[in-house]
């Protein structure tokens, strides 16, 4: 080997500082949040459908036009008893926990109490350890999943009712020195969600359809989405599908994969703003055996904690969580998501178009 | 187990964790499947080791031969040592988050994510290594004939490879405690059990952490003796005075 062979090395090294640059580069810009994907979901669909150009799609946004009707509620009112209780309010780690968190804290805030956020908790399990330790006073959970992970029950045991469930894991939670208040009209549950052209190719509508081709079929989902009863190992074993594969994925990315072409089926939530918004890209495949239990979220507390705060302290979580229909919640989960705000913005957002505050 | 007969009271917090690596346990969200045990700790272990390995010789590939090229030509510091730095700033988990939204995501994507963190040490102690090369040495083997590639193979390499093993050592403990958050890009590693809290429990988190940390431990010593090998005589008996 001569060393005239300057320039494939040179090229070579070249390369490397394009290739740190480029990372470099694009770390900075997504750094913060893990879902820059999905703000190009956003700007792409409006463009799809007005054909006017990039200018326009990134100036509009897509909800305002058609934003879902808001239950007026009660406005909040200021009991200057309350300011000597301190209240955290806890929430597990993705948007719209985070999003719940900050309306039930900021409420709070708003009737006296000395209220604040301790967001992003990580794992139901964490969030849980860290309200009985008192660090925090309350955190949004999902009904079904406080039924099927914390007491126990298989996922077709959760009732499909709203109250009936709350009062299931109420009376579990009560055992323990907590309690959990009445439930909001919205429900999430994962769901099986694919791009409606692979749900046309094989005429996809339940869950249930997918025996016989899910052979064919790779499934993206969470990391522990792969052993968990809701999830694949309750695909597998209550539906008794089979597939090709499955691949542990960080949830932000669970529009990605199915756009990249990667996953022709992703664990996906009925509460995502791309299901509104982008209706004829994405279906989701109806769970006609209850894999996925629906959870309407439950605020849960410290017993202790709720005595010592007052009756405000029930009456306005319970106030402030009446206007959280479905269609609301998905707005706020855009906003987040796809938008970009800060589950604190979209929270109060929604505290004053509802009217709770000024 | 005797572990548990030690006196350390902080061993007894880790107790559930061996007990968890060595046995299948209860989970309360698998509808009755056990995990853990250790036929999934060594099946995620070797994928770890696979993906580390795989990103070690891929980074080493670039930056050992790029540290050379610099360090020969004594020139290039701001470039080599630029890199070096900027590398380390960039956090491994939007890399691999980026990356997966550009290209997918996927074994190959996480061997060439992990192989950027592990290029910046590797060639910045090779450049440094080759510079610090006595210039009298050098100078000597141009005197007696040496063309410049020979220079470079024969006598700066030999001499910078406790400089490059160096690199090389930092490299893998980061590849390999880094290995960890594979699992959010598609492979499963042992990554899994410290991100599955809700499906494994505290005792899985730790056991996740202990059994990465004795792999990080077993690349060291064997690297610790590769370089040994590596070392020519000579070096070794300087070192040694």
């Amino acid at each position: 080997m001569r060393f005239n062979h300057k320039k494939p090395l040179m090229a070579l090294v070249m390369l490397i500082a394009a290739l740190a640059l480029a990372v470099g580069i694009s770390a900075c810009g997504g750094g913060s949040s893990s879902s820059s994907s999905e703000s190009t979901e956003a700007e792409s669909a409006p463009a799809e459908e007005t054909e006017t150009g990039e200018e326009t799609s990134e100036e509009e946004p897509a909800e305002e036009g058609e934003e879902p009707e808001l239950v007026k509620g009660e406005a909040i009112t200021k009991n200057p008893e309350n300011a000597k209780v301190s209240l955290t309010i806890g929430s597990k780690n993705f948007p719209e926990q985070e999003i719940l968190g900050e309306i039930y804290a900021q409420a709070l805030a708003a009737a006296g109490y000395k209220a604040k956020s301790d967001l992003s908790l990580g794992s139901e399990t964490v969030a849980l350890k860290t309200l009985k330790s008192g660090q925090i006073s309350g955190y949004p959970e999902y009904a079904s999943t406080a039924l099927t992970s914390f007491f126990g029950l298989e996922p077709e045991e959760v009732p499909s009712d709203a109250t009936e469930a709350w009062e299931k894991a109420n009376a579990e939670f009560e055992k323990e020195g907590l309690e959990a208040f009445e439930p909001t009209p919205f429900a999430s549950a994962n769901a099986v969600g694919l791009l409606k052209s692979t749900a046309e190719k094989y005429d996809l509508k339940t869950v249930s359809d997918l025996e016989g081709v899910s052979e064919k079929l790779s499934l993206y989902g969470s990391p522990e989405c792969r052993q968990r009863i809701d999830c694949l190992a309750g695909l597998e074993k209550l539906y008794g599908l089979k597939f090709k594969e499955f691949k542990p994925v960080d949830i932000s990315l669970r529009y990605t994969v199915l756009e990249k072409g990667q996953a022709d089926l992703s664990i996906l939530f009925t509460t995502d703003p791309q299901l509104a918004a982008e209706k004829e890209k994405f279906v989701i495949l109806e769970d006609d055996k209850h894999v996925f239990p629906a959870g309407n979220i439950i605020f849960v507390t410290q017993k202790k904690v709720a005595e010592e705060a007052g009756p405000d302290y029930e009456k306005t979580i319970l106030n402030v969580q009446k206007g959280l229909t479905l269609p609301v919640m998905q707005e706020l989960d855009a906003r987040v998501e796809l938008e970009k705000e800060t589950p604190k913005a979209a929270a109060a957002a929604y505290l004053e178009a509802a009217g709770y505050v000024e | 187990m005797s572990l548990a007969l030690l006196p350390n009271p902080l061993l007894a917090g880790f107790t559930g964790a061996f007990e968890f690596i060595f046995s299948k346990q209860e989970s309360s969200v698998t509808g009755g499947n056990k995990v853990g045990g250790i036929e999934q700790v060594l099946e995620l272990a070797w994928t770890q080791v696979e993906l580390s390995l795989l990103a070690l010789l891929l980074a080493m590939l670039i930056a050992i031969p790029a540290g050379l090229y610099f360090g020969h030509r004594g020139k290039g510091e701001l470039v080599a040592v630029g890199i070096g730095n900027a590398g380390r700033a960039i956090p491994e988990l939007a890399a691999i988050v980026l990356v997966a939204t550009v290209i997918g995501v996927g074994f190959p994507v996480l061997v060439l994510v992990l192989a950027l963190l592990g290029i910046p040490p590797i060639l910045t102690n090779t450049f440094v290594g080759v510079t610090q090369v006595d210039r009298a040495s050098v100078d000597a083997s141009r005197g007696v004939g040496m063309t410049e590639p020979q220079i470079i193979r024969k006598v700066e390499l030999p001499l910078a490879v406790p400089s490059i093993m160096t690199g090389i050592r930092g490299a893998t403990v980061n590849i390999v405690a880094t290995a960890t958050i594979a699992p959010l890009a598609g492979v499963l590693t042992l990554g899994d059990f410290i991100l599955g809290e809700n499906v494994y429990g505290v005792n899985g988190v730790l056991a996740g952490a202990i059994c990465t940390a004795i792999l990080a431990l077993i690349f060291e010593f064997a690297l610790a003796g590769l370089q040994r090998r590596l070392t020519s005589k000579g070096l070794r008996l300087q070192q040694a005075q």
